[in-house]
């Protein structure tokens, strides 16, 4: 089986746009070995790290944060450390200000040669909290 | 060989030539009814969708065949592939869901990028359009098959080998006798 550990280092969060919206940005850890999942039909992976939460506006968010495409044949065994998210992560609304449960899964949609399109979610996921204060800081 | 042909229609009495004409047609009816009857099944208004751009390559390429079902009970959710209309463009669009929000009462909107564009898909929206929602959904992705779709793409792009490919069949039908 894969196992997935995912850390949050750094949480660091702003509001911008046009409405002010909460932006959230962090930076994780990523250790899987997928590469048995591959056989002689599955083409491609198309791997992507989901953040899930709730807030008072909506009952459920999920905002993919980063995501890579692993086509057959590529190395499948990932070690990330401090990995940039390739999304920005902003909330619909002001709801990530000291959100003490996201939680990051990972999961994988299966492209093959030729039939189903599974969409999969690995096991573990990682639940962290947002600062209670907007941080002034560039990120 | 042509003219064996013509021998075969002119041997034909009426009865006999009406009797291919009716089941010429039963044939189309047929193909008909299979594609209501996919409509039925999966609830997509289109269930079998030719794709037209390399926005999703790798994972899909042009004249690829994905097949779709659209269950209302079945929620949207972030990563599936969905195919979506949007006001103002004729031709459905493959892509991926990038973001979702969903209210208490069960409303959901979400955002879309193609797996190869390097922006999200607002550009490609309706003017003012920021959010997708489940009535622009045609189908979500659940199967796929390639290259059998160039054969619609090259028969939408050149039309006299559509009409070629037609007046083959039918020729073939009406003349065919077991």
């Amino acid at each position: 089986m894969n196992t997935v550990k995912v850390v949050v280092k750094n949480v660091p969060d702003y509001g911008a746009s046009r409405e002010k919206n909460d932006l959230g940005y962090l930076t994780f850890d990523l250790k899987t070995d997928l590469s048995n999942l591959f056989n002689w039909n599955v083409k491609q992976l198309f791997l992507y790290l989901t953040a899930e939460y709730i807030t008072p506006a909506n009952e459920l968010n999920q905002v993919v944060l980063w995501d890579k495409i692993i086509l057959r044949g590529e190395n499948a065994l990932l070690d990330f450390k401090n990995m940039n998210i390739k999304y920005y992560f902003w909330d619909d609304g002001n709801g990530l200000k000291g959100h003490n449960n996201v939680t990051l899964t990972l999961s994988w949609n299966i492209i093959p040669n030729a039939g189903l399109l599974p969409n999969i979610q690995a096991i573990g996921q990682h639940s962290f909290k947002f600062p209670t204060e907007y941080t002034q800081t560039r990120v | 060989m042509l003219d064996s042909v013509f021998d075969d229609v002119k041997r034909m009495n009426k009865r006999q030539f009406i009797y291919q004409v009716l089941s010429f047609g039963m044939i189309v009816s047929s193909a008909l009814m299979i594609w209501k009857g996919l409509m039925v099944v999966t609830g997509s208004e289109s269930p079998i969708v030719v794709v037209l751009s390399g926005s999703m390559e790798p994972a899909f390429h042009r004249g690829d065949l994905l097949f779709l079902t659209n269950y209302p009970e079945e929620p949207v959710r972030v990563g599936e592939i969905v195919v979506f209309k949007v006001e103002g463009r004729d031709i459905p669009i493959v892509h991926r869901v990038l973001k979702l929000h969903e209210k208490n009462n069960g409303t959901v909107k979400f955002l879309t990028k193609g797996d190869n564009n390097s922006v999200d898909d607002r550009g490609l929206y309706a003017q003012g359009q920021l959010w997708l929602t489940k009535k622009d959904v045609v189908g979500r992705a659940r199967g796929f098959l390639p290259y059998v779709g160039m054969v619609t793409i090259y028969m939408n792009e050149y039309p006299k080998f559509k009409f070629a490919v037609l007046a083959c069949l039918a020729v073939y039908v009406l003349v065919h006798r077991e």
